[in-house]
């Protein structure tokens, strides 16, 4: 009986949130497929099951570190982009708290960093929190400035997951090279998109995630540059050159460096599919922003190409989520999480919107499946329940009392 | 086909009448949209044991619920809107010597008002459906509010409020059933909420003692006073007035050889009058703030039966009403301690007429 009272949507839904995950592609399946069969060996074990499973993992490191133009051994295979945020900015502040204790970042970065700075805080490290401007961009002055001599870590993102703004990341490794101060990057939203040569970045540690490109939930990794130190955030085994304890998830990792081979291999259908999301993108914005007092957030130009997100004032940005997920869209909102939170988005509240206004934002996020019908339909279903939401805030006649 | 509101707060009732909805709705009735709201923040283990609505825990059972009988799941924010007409209101009702009555101000503000016309809005529902053990009847153009069929359970009493655009839009799935037949209803259907006890505390006041609500939300600390007998003899002290609430007889340090009772407490001089127990008994009392859910009361003066606290007989009596705002109760026998801002309902039989709050006397 309970089976058939299950609730089936019609019609297919449009899901414009692949900032939140992205759905894996038939070719990482296929690539995962016969380490979940065949080669479900450990890849630390001598006999031939464990050397199957070690020639997947080996071959999947290289195809990363081709990637970003890395060698092998500088690649480190963890959980996930939180988990590589964690190891990058905890490891490499304490493994240099003999010659200081004090880290830069920015107010806009994912929790996974502000978090684990929160943390070292408590361990009486000191941390500087570099301001944004109102499109949510970084000034490398500023974190140039906020560089003293006990500064051992720069940890800057390279676009933001709310609102899609590009950090200069070149001109802050620049500068941090010459200040000899590490620099980490959480990649995990640009991964899909923009280059990764860590060398061009000039960066020392960069965060990727598996399952914003169309990989494997469960599987990300951490660039660490030959020669950086790490103090290991989980004890166990060898693996991963001792600097991240744990059988390693073979099947996991062959997914993630499939996709992001099929992401960045080719830097010409990279850019191909990039400009044609970015025009999806632009007529989101277009659309959505000729609805009164919807207005874009972040970066206009300097933007990932897939992001667009907004302020729609008058409404909940938990509602409007809702109200378009009944009418068959996927989207969400930066104000709120699914156990009903209020708490305004702390990258809204950088940037210099107030709290209130913090509320009503909306970020949908295209990705390799969505169409321009698609973006039509959302731009003319936005609209309509935009003007249902804001009939129910205006004032209304109270029921009658006698 | 149009869509309907559960609201489910992770109990056994709401959870029930959601799939009850959820079952019609594959029978081809309306869609079922199952909404949590969360009304406090939740504050770690000691509240979280405490069964609150508003419990992670309290979240997750009314998700489970959901994913089982198939319908889709979404939390609601209402903090900021339960936390100034609910908890403040609370707060303000014990310092002005009241007893505050936050169920029915939960039903009347956040509910039946800002629940169910946002639902509206965000969900394009036309209706929203609670756990409520009450019936509504629609007869000759005009609903009436019904007591529930479980007279045990009956919940009418915190449900006067509503009115007529509110009862149009309301629906109670549970109202023609008994309590048991609901828990045999959510064991069948194999809720993990089938068994959960009932809750009988205010959810935000999870122990009962809402002392340090009233210091956390208005800095009241209290402040010692005196405790007097009707004629004003002194018969001890209290930790602060707002401490105490009508109708009290335990924590007032006082042998006076027979138990003695509160029977009005006075703000202004931070003075607690105790009695004996037929000095706090009344046959008559005013009530303000009145309200009838048909919008017009039956007349100038009628007769009914009236219940000042939920589960408490209600008893025979005359109505008057007065002015614009009050009535007059006259009771056929004397009523236990009515208590200012407790709200005295009225009926005709089974029918819900309305009421208001049980006024100073």
């Amino acid at each position: 009986m309970l089976a058939s009272l299950r609730h089936n949507r019609s019609v297919m839904s449009i899901y414009l949130d692949h900032a939140a995950t992205t759905p894996p592609r038939p070719e990482v399946l296929e690539a995962m497929l016969p380490y979940l069969t065949e080669h479900w060996g450990n890849a630390s074990s001598i006999h031939e099951s464990g050397r199957n499973a070690r020639r997947g993992l080996d071959e999947a490191r290289e195809t990363v570190a081709r990637v970003l133009g890395a060698k092998p051994r500088e690649i480190v295979f963890t959980s996930g982009g939180t988990e590589s945020d964690n190891l990058a900015v905890r490891g490499a502040a304490w493994a240099a708290s003999a010659r200081g204790r004090h880290i830069v970042t920015t107010e806009v970065e994912h929790k996974a960093v502000l978090h684990s700075c929160a943390m070292m805080e408590r361990h009486g490290f000191d941390v500087t929190y570099v301001s944004v401007d109102r499109y949510g961009r970084v000034d490398p002055a500023d974190v140039a400035a906020a560089i003293t001599d006990r500064t051992t870590l720069v940890s800057v993102m390279y676009a933001n997951n709310e609102v899609g703004t590009i950090q200069p990341i070149q001109a802050i490794g620049a500068l941090c090279r010459q200040r000899r101060v590490l620099f980490h990057v959480d990649a995990v939203q640009a991964g899909g998109f923009l280059p990764l040569d860590v060398d061009t970045l000039q960066v020392d540690l960069l965060s990727l995630g598996a399952h914003k490109l169309y990989g494997p939930k469960g599987v990300g990794a951490l660039f660490v540059r030959h020669g950086t130190q790490l103090l290991p955030q989980q004890s166990g085994g060898s693996q991963e050159r001792q600097r991240r304890a744990g059988t390693e998830n073979v099947p996991g990792i062959v997914g993630f460096a499939r996709a992001i081979e099929l992401a960045q291999a080719d830097p010409v259908a990279r850019d191909v599919e990039n400009a044609r999301l970015a025009g999806l993108r632009d007529a989101l914005i277009a659309g959505l922003t000729s609805i009164p007092l919807v207005f874009l957030t972040g970066e206009p130009d300097d933007r990932l190409p897939n992001n667009a997100s907004f302020l729609v004032r008058g409404v909940e940005g938990g509602d409007l989520v809702a109200a378009l997920d009944l009418e068959g869209i996927e989207a969400s909102t930066g104000s709120a999480c699914t156990t009903g939170s209020a708490e305004p988005s702390h990258v809204l509240l950088a940037m210099g919107i107030d709290e209130e206004a913090a509320h009503g934002s909306l970020r949908l996020t295209a990705g390799r499946g969505t169409t321009a019908d698609e973006i039509a339909r959302t731009i003319e279903a936005t609209r309509s329940v935009v003007g249902r939401l804001r009939d129910f805030t205006a004032p209304r006649p109270t029921v009658a009392s006698v | 086909m149009s869509r309907i509101v559960a609201a489910m707060s992770g109990g056994v009732d709401s959870s029930v009448a959601a799939a009850l909805l959820a079952r019609d709705a594959v029978e081809g009735g309306d869609e079922v949209i199952g909404v949590w709201m969360r009304l406090h923040p939740d504050r770690g283990e000691g509240y979280e044991q405490s069964r609150s609505c508003c419990s992670p825990d309290a979240a997750d059972d009314a998700r489970r619920v959901a994913q089982i009988v198939g319908i889709p799941f979404f939390a609601l924010n209402l903090e900021r809107e339960f936390g100034a007409k609910v908890i403040d209101a609370f707060a303000d009702g014990y310092l002005d010597g009241a007893t505050p009555n936050p169920c029915q101000a939960c039903n009347q503000y956040i509910k039946f008002d800002v629940l169910l016309h946002r639902g509206l809005a965000a969900y394009g529902a036309e209706s929203v459906a609670t756990g409520h053990y009450a019936r509504v009847e629609r007869r000759d153009g005009s609903y009436r509010l019904l007591r529930a069929a479980d007279a045990e359970k009956d919940q009418t009493y915190f449900l006067w409020v509503l009115g007529q655009d509110q009862l149009a839009a309301t629906r109670f799935p549970l109202g023609e059933l008994t309590k048991p037949e609901v828990r045999r209803i959510a064991a069948e259907l194999d809720l993990p909420t089938a068994t959960k006890p009932e809750s009988q505390e205010i959810c935000f006041v999870p122990a009962g003692d809402y002392r340090e609500l009233l210091a956390e939300r208005r800095g009241y600390a209290g402040e010692p006073g005196p405790i007097v007998d009707v004629e004003g003899t002194r018969l001890g002290t209290h930790s602060g007035y707002a401490h105490y609430t009508v109708g009290q007889r335990h924590g007032l340090g006082v042998a006076l050889g027979e138990a003695v009772y509160v029977r009005e407490v006075r703000p202004a001089s931070n003075t607690v009058v105790v009695g004996h127990r037929d000095e706090v008994a009344a046959r008559h009392f005013s009530a303000e703030g009145r309200r009838f859910v048909a919008g017009e009361p039956p007349g100038e003066r009628f007769e009914g039966s009236v219940r000042i606290r939920h589960r408490s007989p209600d008893v025979a009596c005359e109505v008057t009403l007065v002015g614009d705002d009050r009535f007059v109760v006259e009771t056929a026998e004397p009523v236990w301690a009515p208590a200012p801002g407790q709200a005295a309902v009225l009926y005709d039989g089974e029918q819900c007429l309305g009421g208001g709050r049980i006024a100073r006397s």
